[in-house]
């Protein structure tokens, strides 16, 4: 490993000082009573932790780092703060020795542990030098994607991500049977506070011109996801943030008129149809459940233009790429409608009490 | 010293793992509870990016090696190196851990999303956010809430 | 003289870093509210802005330079609108200018309340009156 990686001291520098300064965070977070301390303190680690997964070449994971956990979860839990309270209740100290020692003999047996885990950056470790290698040497060639990370989503391991579709689906309906459907929003809802004057106006400018750009951005990572990083779940939160931004800006009732929240609860449903469709589909063509060399049958392939992608002469797999196209499709369905639900759930609800008539 | 720095990382993930689960145990409120497993689940995440890392590499989307970029890349590596490790002519790193932890933040926020409206419905029903109040709450005798079962 | 670009953008750059790192203890050290929003939005505006401007440079005439150059408006756009946003709502929620007033006025002038300073210290003296708020605004 030494005389490779001239450069990896001063990617090892930056990573370190990230990593330190994720921890400093942490412990800022143990220590402040204030929950919008916290929260605000959470979306920091979270873009840090997203800078830190660019330095780790993974654009991917980093991408849906930064919309994920300083977008929906700051405002999610936001909205819960709204609801109830803003601070946490004095600890005394008694009440910290348990769960120091317990996170301590914890921490120094994992760290035990963790001094045989293979060197950090060793290309041949048992991770790095089976699975994941065969992964990057047939992955192009088997579904056509230069993004080997969206080609393993949504190929080799399809059903995973089913399943992970499902639960986000999942957890949009506990959200809405827990907090209401949101449709009976109070006019002036919390989340937009009572503005003197026309205060607005600064806020209404820069979203007017910005919803529109960042729903044509989540819709190019969509359709990238192939290319470049991307794909259905990055592409499905930056779609629910451009609403949310609409939301927090123009008032819940008007967004509401816009994307109504059966529409959304509707949108959800159908995404997870969608991929499990696909699914059935390749069942009914004669093969597996999400088998894409099934996904047509011979006929309709004979129909597709084989100039389609721009490479006439070259072999494409059409099953491969108009299922992982398909099921990605799916995916932002459900991911997108998932998180405007889950916002509207906590926004349509007035404190204290139940969902205002 | 390269044995430390080599697993430092791995050290640095442990400390945030146990800030988290310290948080967790010992704040009462319930929403600070949820924000310190998100920490959590992150630290988790940071642990299987860290093992997918391989050095020189870079991020696992197909290039050609006689790209601009292709040979940016290669321009800083030992040509045995590359040879013995990369993938006609580009190193790459494990794209396996990323797939994995893609879903897992996702999904993460989701649960996030779903205690968040359990912890709503339980400060709207008791009145406070606390864990210890709740469970005292929970103990009063019927008797004397006049409470059903 | 091309070739010195690359050192000039990183110049640049580092400039970009030194001016995020004033912003950062601009917020730690100013007294209050409003003076921490100016030394915050200094970290975008100036040090973002620089930092760029570094990196376009480094990068040449290529297509990251014209991505980093929408980044560039996109920062421009969101963080001054952010900042305008804090300060709203700071005025908002009532929090008096740490030296000097401002007078607020309402729909009818009598209603104009005045916050007065200069505090000794930070804001630990007895609490002033907030200004009147004129309640939510009809839709």
């Amino acid at each position: 490993m030494s005389g490779a990686i001239s450069f990896l001291d001063a990617n090892l520098a930056i990573d370190l000082a990230l990593l330190a300064m994720l921890v400093v965070l942490a412990a800022a977070i143990a220590m402040t009573r204030k929950l919008l301390a916290a929260i605000l303190l959470m979306g920091v680690y979270s873009l840090v932790s997203a800078v830190w997964l660019v330095v780790m070449d993974a654009p991917d994971v980093a991408f849906t780092e930064a919309v994920v956990g300083a977008g929906v979860s700051t405002i999610v839990l936001l909205g819960a703060i709204l609801l109830t309270r803003a601070e946490a209740e004095k600890t005394g100290w008694g009440r910290l020795i348990a769960p120091a020692l317990i996170a301590v003999a914890t921490g120094a047996l994992l760290v035990y542990a963790a001094l045989d885990l293979p060197s950090f950056g060793d290309p041949t470790s048992p991770a790095n030098a089976y699975v994941g290698r065969t992964y990057l040497e047939v992955a192009s060639r088997d579904t056509g994607a230069a993004n080997v990370v969206t080609a393993v989503l949504a190929s080799y391991r399809g059903f995973d991500t089913l399943g992970e579709t499902t639960v986000i689906f999942a957890a949009g309906v506990g959200v809405a049977l827990a907090l209401g459907f949101g449709e009976r929003a109070a006019p002036a809802s919390r989340l937009m506070a009572g503005a003197t004057g026309d205060h607005n106006v600064v806020l209404r400018v820069a979203a007017k011109l910005l919803i529109p750009i960042i729903a044509l951005f989540a819709f190019y990572v969509q359709f990238h996801g192939d290319l470049g990083p991307g794909g259905g779940f990055q592409a499905g939160v930056i779609l629910a943030v451009a609403v949310i931004l609409h939301a927090l800006v123009f008032g819940l009732r008007e967004t509401m008129t816009a994307v109504k929240p059966s529409f959304a609860r509707g949108v959800a449903a159908l995404g997870v149809l969608l991929y499990s469709g696909i699914g059935v589909v390749c069942i009914v063509n004669g093969g597996g459940f999400l088998d894409y060399g099934h996904l047509f049958t011979a006929e309709i392939e004979a129909q597709i233009p084989p100039g389609l992608l721009g490479d006439p002469g070259a072999t494409h797999h059409w099953g491969q790429h108009f299922g992982i196209f398909f099921i990605e499709l799916g995916v932002l369905f459900t991911v997108a409608a998932t998180m405007v639900t889950i916002f509207y759930g906590f926004a349509g609800r007035s404190p204290g009490g139940e969902a205002k008539l | 010293m390269s044995f430390l720095l080599d697993h430092l990382n791995y050290v640095a993930v442990v400390v945030l793992m146990m800030g988290g689960l310290f948080i967790v145990f010992s704040s009462g409120n319930l929403i600070k509870r949820m924000v310190g497993l998100a920490i959590f689940q992150t630290s988790t995440g940071l642990f299987y990016i860290s093992l997918a890392k391989v050095s020189g590499g870079t991020a696992p989307i197909m290039i050609n090696a006689a790209s601009k970029e292709g040979q940016a890349l290669a321009a800083e590596l030992d040509l045995a190196y590359v040879a013995a490790h990369g993938l006609d002519g580009v190193v790459y790193s494990n794209p396996l851990p990323h797939v994995l932890i893609l879903t897992a933040i996702v999904v993460g926020v989701s649960t996030l999303a779903v205690g968040l409206a359990i912890a709503v419905r339980l400060r709207e029903a008791y009145g406070t956010l606390e864990a210890d109040e709740i469970a005292a709450l929970d103990r009063e005798t019927p008797k004397s809430t006049g409470a059903g079962p | 003289m091309t070739d010195a670009l690359p050192l000039v953008g990183g110049g640049l750059a580092i400039a970009g870093v030194l001016l995020v790192l004033l912003g950062a203890i601009g917020v730690l050290r100013f007294p209050d509210v409003y003076t921490r929003i100016h030394a915050a939005s200094i970290t975008d505006t100036g040090g973002a802005s620089l930092m760029i401007l570094g990196l376009c440079l480094i990068a040449g005439l290529s297509p990251i330079t014209l991505k980093l150059v929408i980044a560039w408006a996109f920062i421009m756009v969101t963080c001054p609108a952010a900042a305008h946003a804090l300060a709203n709502a700071a005025f908002s929620s009532g929090h008096s200018p740490w030296i000097g007033s401002f007078r607020i006025m309402r729909e009818s002038d009598e209603q104009a309340a005045v916050q007065t300073g200069p505090q000794t210290g930070p804001q630990t003296g007895p609490k002033k009156p907030g200004p009147k708020k004129p309640g939510l605004q009809k839709q």
